[in-house]
């Protein structure tokens, strides 16, 4: 259950070149009385993608071809300021599965990590190269940590711990990982309930 | 057998499935405290996937970050925005759909949920309590593991119960000695911040220690857990003793076999010999009552010194932000409002403490002051032992219950330029309204400011009144 697994994904990439693109850019902050997930994508850059009067501007992000990119190549230092998990949210459900920079804030990557998304920090010779080559088709292959270029760019690898790999291949967020334990979990709620902390006794006494 | 830290062994009895090389251990969750802000995309996820919350009984619910803190005429609660109001019944309806107990607007215990949980006896000692909100750390008062988690991580635990977590370190921050007359519980806290930094606990859990910490009631305690985060650290406990076990006597959710409990639980202090990875030292009578004069709570210096020069482009930044200057004192600089109120100081002690201050006097002409209880239980003490009209006949306004200007979220803010004295947690730029400035101390400091209209040492106050 949960999300898609995510082994290998070819795609167009989406490429936002600016630097230090911040999660208020990404998510802003006026949304987050949100209370809802679904349909923040819409919001996503919001105020690049519509004008003033909230008409569409030509971004590329309101395009049809950009709307079916799932790779998302962003500027150097992609993902910083506020910790909210509403940029991931607006990211997955706008359709990315990966975001690839030179460099990805701490808490946007683990944010992401949580929500399926998966952030790549890749070598500068090769953010380079998909900075300059907007559009091209490109792998992303989990199973071997790579990113595979077209037309002689290259392969390189990446970085990401076990679990997390994990988690992304079998589609399985936390939320699935930890459903699965549930055996474990009845077993140490019993006697957690019985022995240690007898919360619930006490609970019916309004 | 291994001496083990009060930490270790909360934590060990909270272990579902230990962590290795490659995962994260399984961590079981005592008590999950939820509130409106946090929760919608949660339960969303449930509904979704089609779960339930597997633990109803062991989450308690609360409204309190976006709710309004005046009563119009009509008895109408203002609301900021219409999404605020929205924001708050979305969690009464999740809350009631999956049967979990809710202190929403009908309820006397209605508070900011990290005072009403310890007013109702839900935080315990030896339990692991989270909440989406940083400042779940005010639970370690109890010798709870107690620490803030992600909208996400809400989600886990309604449905799971349980986080994903590896374990922090441990750092032991031991302060002896015999305080100065004037210096609280916020005072030490905000010294150790300024001592350690904010980045000081950063991936530790904190264990504060010494006979400072033993010599305080469980409202002070609370306000030195509660800033834990302030640090870095995600939580800060201190052992369960005699205080402890007085405070939650006959509250609602305390055992029934009250003695064994107790008994129980004075087993959960750090065994002589145990080992922190880290040990800060402080002496008591080094602790002055302190204020901060930057954008961070580590920006924090003694009252009666003078602002210090910038050691980086970011505390320029900051000293600009706040229109002060090196070399100068921070004690005489003008202010505007005064908050009392927030989890950090807003228990009846500090309201006590505040009424002391003004009782007779009056809040100066070009301040606004406004002071917050923290929980409805609280409004009603203080209404029965006459601080309301302590505050009101100084010219002080009167709140209902709930986080108000800590964060302003619902409304509470000040206008731009402001310069607020606040017993709150957090300066950051812009929290208490757009380029509003914020002065951190305890709720004797901002009395006594709110008298003088400048930033004031208390001491002075206190000794005259006394
Ligand atoms: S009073 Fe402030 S810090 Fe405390 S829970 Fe409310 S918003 Fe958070």
């Amino acid at each position: 259950m949960s999300n898609t697994p995510l082994i290998q994904i070819t795609s167009k990439t989406m490429v936002l070149s600016a630097s230090n693109i911040d999660t208020d850019q990404i998510m802003p902050a006026r949304f987050l009385t949100m209370t809802t997930k679904a349909g923040l994508g819409e919001h996503l850059f919001h105020d690049w993608r519509y004008n003033k009067d909230e008409t569409q501007t030509d971004h590329a992000l309101n395009s049809e071809a950009g709307k079916a990119c799932q790779i998302l190549v962003g500027g150097d230092n992609f993902g910083c300021g506020s910790s909210r998990e509403h940029a991931p949210w607006a990211l997955t459900d706008y359709g990315f599965r990966v975001v690839i920079s030179s460099e990805i804030a701490d808490i946007f990557r683990g944010n992401s990590l949580k929500n399926g998304l998966l952030p790549i920090v890749i070598d500068k010779s090769a953010h380079q190269w998909l900075l300059d080559h907007p559009s091209e088709e490109i792998t992303v292959d989990l199973k071997n940590c790579e990113v595979r270029l077209p037309k002689n760019g290259g392969t390189y690898k990446f970085e990401i711990d076990a679990f997390s790999r994990h988690c992304l291949m079998q589609g399985l967020d936390e939320m699935g990982y930890l459903q699965e334990q549930s055996d474990s979990l009845d077993k140490f709620e019993a006697n957690y309930d019985r022995n240690l902390d007898k919360f619930e006794a006490n609970y019916d006494r309004n | 057998m291994t001496p083990k830290t009060l930490f270790d062994k909360v934590w060990q009895q909270h272990i579902v499935i230990p962590e290795t090389a490659t995962h994260p251990a399984t961590l079981y969750i005592g008590l999950h405290l939820i509130h409106e802000v946090t929760s919608p995309q949660a339960f969303t996820v449930l509904k979704q996937r089609g779960l339930k919350v597997r633990r109803p009984d062991r989450t308690l619910a609360t409204i309190d970050h976006s709710t309004p803190t005046i009563i119009k005429s009509d008895g109408s609660r203002p609301y900021v925005t219409e999404q605020a109001g929205i924001q708050v019944e979305t969690l009464l309806e999740n809350a009631k759909f999956h049967g979990i107990e809710t202190h929403g607007w009908d309820s006397p215990h209605r508070g900011i949920v990290h005072v009403m949980s310890p007013e109702l006896g839900a935080t315990r000692p030896g339990m692991t309590i989270v909440c989406g909100d940083s400042h779940t750390s005010t639970h370690g008062a109890f010798g709870a593991i107690a620490f803030g988690i992600g909208t996400t991580q809400v989600g886990h635990v309604l449905a799971n119960q349980s986080i994903l977590m590896r374990k922090p370190k441990t750092m032991a921050i031991e302060v002896n000695g015999d305080l100065a007359q004037g210096v609280t519980p916020k005072d030490v806290i905000l010294a150790i911040i300024a001592k350690i930094g904010i980045g000081g606990g950063t991936g530790y859990a904190l264990e504060y220690r010494g006979n400072v910490f033993e010599d305080m009631s469980m409202e002070g305690r609370m306000t030195v857990c509660n800033m834990s985060i302030e640090a870095g650290a995600r939580c800060g406990m201190i052992a369960p003793d005699q205080t402890t076990f007085d405070y939650l006597k006959g509250r609602k959710f305390a055992p029934d076999d009250y003695e064994a409990a107790c008994e129980d639980w004075l087993s959960l202090q750090t065994d002589t010999g145990a080992v922190f990875d880290k040990t800060v030292i402080m002496a008591a009578e080094d602790i002055r009552p302190m204020v901060t004069y930057g954008t961070h709570p580590g920006m924090a210096i003694p009252i009666d010194s003078l602002i210090p020069n910038a050691s980086s482009d970011a505390d320029e930044k900051a000293l600009e932000y706040m229109q002060v200057k090196s070399g100068d004192h921070i004690a005489g600089t003008k202010i505007d409002r005064v908050f009392i109120g927030s989890c950090t100081n807003s228990r009846m002690e500090d309201l006590r403490a505040a009424a002391n201050i003004l009782h007779g006097k009056n809040v100066a002409k070009s301040v606004t002051a406004i002071i917050v209880p923290g929980s409805e239980c609280i409004k009603s003490e203080a209404e029965a032992e006459g601080l309301h009209d302590i505050f009101t006949a100084a010219g002080a306004q009167w709140r209902e219950p709930g986080c108000s200007m800590c964060l302003g979220m619902n409304g509470d803010i000040g206008a731009p330029g402001e310069l607020i004295v606040s017993t709150s947690n957090r300066n950051f730029a812009g929290r208490q309204g757009p380029d509003v400035r914020t002065v951190l101390a305890s709720p004797e400091t901002a009395a006594a400011s709110a008298i003088t209209g400048v930033i004031t040492d208390p001491r002075a106050a206190t000794e005259a009144s006394a």
